[in-house]
């Protein structure tokens, strides 16, 4: 409590919506620090993956292309796989795989869940009951036995892209579910009724008066919808469900599991994807908690 | 909405399988011959023997509605892959190392995790409790089999302490014996460790909040200034009213728990119901997956209505009123 009255300029500057400029965005990452240390661990993994793929030979991470079951050492930085990866290659190659699988899942999902969501709470009434109702239906159905069986349906042949599809199938309940009772909120603000009063047309009305005002909300909840799609193509990897013949994560731990890794005592082939993972997870969920207090400001400096 | 949800559960689960290009007898019988030397021209015949004594021959209309009826007796039909054995045996002999697994850890954790949350927004100045609790809301996010990957690597690999994988020694065999119940709970340890220290932040954080802002109350500023003990005001008058909305997360939160137990079980090779999903989506197992996404949909409809008749003894509110929604 003590420090927030010498800040008090850079934080109104931030709530008014405008952008901050770099200096205002520096000190108000320092007095948000979980919206700070996320971005920096996600930079580290996009920096990793990035440059990784400039400075590394990647196409080292099939089978056959390096000495089977090696440990770490010169030239072979994480050692590599019984099948003869480059772990090093893989790792680089897998974390963009699994990020861009939960990018475009969650893209998928946002959009067509706020879509739902718009539609559903800007129309009221029975439409939007019978959405309502639905949504809740899915909401409790457990989505992984879901998924495991539509992955097993299409699963000969199934490429990274692929999974993404596969998870964006239930990806947008939450979203949607979200986005209605944000709209609920704002259907009956003071400036719709104005934009109506005026004659503006409904499409005109959700997608220019309410959707600007949805911005934030939208951006926080395409970081979980983001979170919640890797979560879910990861396990689905896991069982190996998952592109047989792409490097991601996931699959790397089925490999690893499949393998008996542990029984064998190869640590380099277990630590290092699970490393990536939950520094991945822990980045989304740091960020996603930095844009709640960014967004909602009575969440602020609680602690 | 309970039978709404057992519904959906069930139709999704028809039609999903169906759509495979996959016919199951046909790889099961492929896979037989392989080992038994059975003339391959036989197989089509065979199979086709097969679809009618499974009932697939009939149109898919016929076997949707002889589904549904099933389901609700719980007859799930025979397995596949094993085929003398029934499903609702197999997971019979699965469901109670998937339960004891899941309610145990989801009570332990939710008792700790509100205990936590609740001393965390009560003491705000408590040094432990404000260092404490970031990190455990930063092992919330990280997904229950990863957690379980890394106990296993360095409690069970690396120090031996606890076994890699099962749910009971590979030679023992399960009786109700002290014996037999050691080895259990020993092999129980790490899964539901993993559980338990990723879900207690998420408790952590919701009884939290609502401690703090149960503060504010104005009921709270007067039971103060009667002059109550401050014991007495955390508990009668601090977590009593903050655990109503914790309740009605732990309905919505089964559904993770089952997705997370599920991983959990096969990152250890538990032999609960999750280990045996996986089998049997491996084989295409129709019948048994869908007796187990049933069972598994059922179980989280069931611990929803729970919570529903519990609630009016938590909360003296909703008993007047009646029933609404």
């Amino acid at each position: 409590m003590a420090d927030a009255a010498p800040v008090i300029s850079a934080s109104t500057k931030a709530l008014d919506g405008r952008l901050p400029r770099l200096g205002a965005a520096l000190r108000y990452v320092r007095r948000n620090p979980s919206l700070g240390i996320g971005m920096v661990l996600l930079l580290a993994l996009a920096l990793f993956t990035g440059l990784g793929r400039l400075v590394y030979d990647v196409s080292t991470a099939v089978p056959l292309s390096a000495p089977p079951g090696a440990a770490p050492g010169p030239g072979l930085i994480f050692g590599s796989d019984p099948q003869g990866r480059d772990l090093m290659s893989v790792m680089i190659l897998g974390t963009w795989l699994t990020i861009r699988t939960g990018l475009i899942a969650g893209a998928i999902g946002i959009a067509f869940g706020s879509a739902l969501g718009l539609i559903s709470g800007y129309i009221g009434g029975r439409t939007d009951a019978i959405i309502t109702w639905m949504i809740d239906v899915l909401l409790t159905v457990p989505a992984i036995l879901f998924l495991v069986m539509i992955a097993a349906v299409v699963q000969t042949g199934l490429s990274s892209i692929g999974m993404a599809l596969v998870v964006a199938a239930l990806a947008w309940r939450r979203p949607a579910r979200q986005v209605r009772s944000q709209m609920l909120v704002l259907r009956s603000a003071g400036y719709v009724e104005m934009a109506k009063l005026s004659g503006e047309g409904p499409l005109c009305i959700v997608f220019l008066e309410i959707v600007p005002n949805l911005m934030p909300f939208l951006v926080s909840s395409f970081v979980t919808a983001v979170s919640a799609a890797i979560l879910a193509s990861v396990g689905l990897e896991a069982m190996g469900l998952g592109p047989q013949n792409e490097p991601t994560l996931g699959m790397t731990i089925f490999w690893m599991m499949e393998f008996s890794a542990f029984l064998r005592g190869m640590w380099w082939w277990i630590l290092p994807p699970v490393t990536i993972l939950i520094i991945l997870f822990v980045g989304l969920y740091l960020v996603n908690a930095g844009l709640d207090e960014l967004s909602n400001p009575r969440l602020r400096r609680r602690a | 909405m309970v039978l709404a949800v057992v519904w959906a559960a069930g139709t999704l689960n028809f039609f999903i399988p169906r759509m495979a290009p996959k016919n199951p007898i046909a790889e099961k019988l492929t896979q037989m011959a392989g080992t038994s030397g059975v003339d391959p021209t036989k197989i089509q015949e065979m199979s086709e023997a097969f679809n009618a004594k499974f009932g697939l021959d009939r149109p898919l209309w016929q076997q949707y509605f002889s589904y549904l009826g099933d389901m609700a007796q719980f007859d799930f039909g025979y397995s596949i892959t094993k085929y003398p054995v029934r499903v609702a045996d197999l997971i019979a002999a699965a469901l109670p190392w998937t339960l004891g697994l899941m309610i145990s850890t989801t009570l332990i954790a939710f008792v700790l995790g509100t205990l936590l949350g609740a001393a965390a927004g009560w003491n705000r100045d408590s040094r432990i409790l404000q260092i404490l609790s970031p990190l455990i809301m930063v092992f919330s996010a990280i997904p229950f089999y990863l957690l379980g990957l890394v106990l296993i690597y360095f409690l069970a690999a690396k120090a031996g302490w606890f076994p890699i994988s099962g749910g009971h020694g590979i030679v023992s065999i399960p009786e109700w014996s002290w014996e037999f119940g050691r080895e259990v709970l020993h092999h129980a340890v790490l899964p539901s460790l993993s559980i338990i220290i990723a879900s207690i932040g998420t408790w952590a954080i919701g009884m939290r909040g609502m401690m703090v802002s149960v503060q504010g109350e104005d009921y709270m500023t007067f039971a103060e200034a009667k002059g109550l003990k401050p014991w007495r005001l955390f508990l009668r008058y601090g977590m009593r009213n903050a655990l109503l909305p914790q309740a009605t997360a732990l309905a919505l939160y089964f559904g993770q728990v089952v997705t997370g137990a599920v991983l959990v079980e096969i990152v250890f090779s538990y032999p609960g119901l999750g280990s045996l999903l996986l089998d049997s989506i491996k084989l295409f197992d129709f019948p048994t997956i869908y007796g187990i996404v049933f069972i598994l949909t059922l179980t989280v409809a069931l611990s929803m209505l729970a919570i529903d008749l519990i609630y009016p003894l938590l909360d003296p509110r909703v008993r007047v009123g009646g029933r609404n929604g």
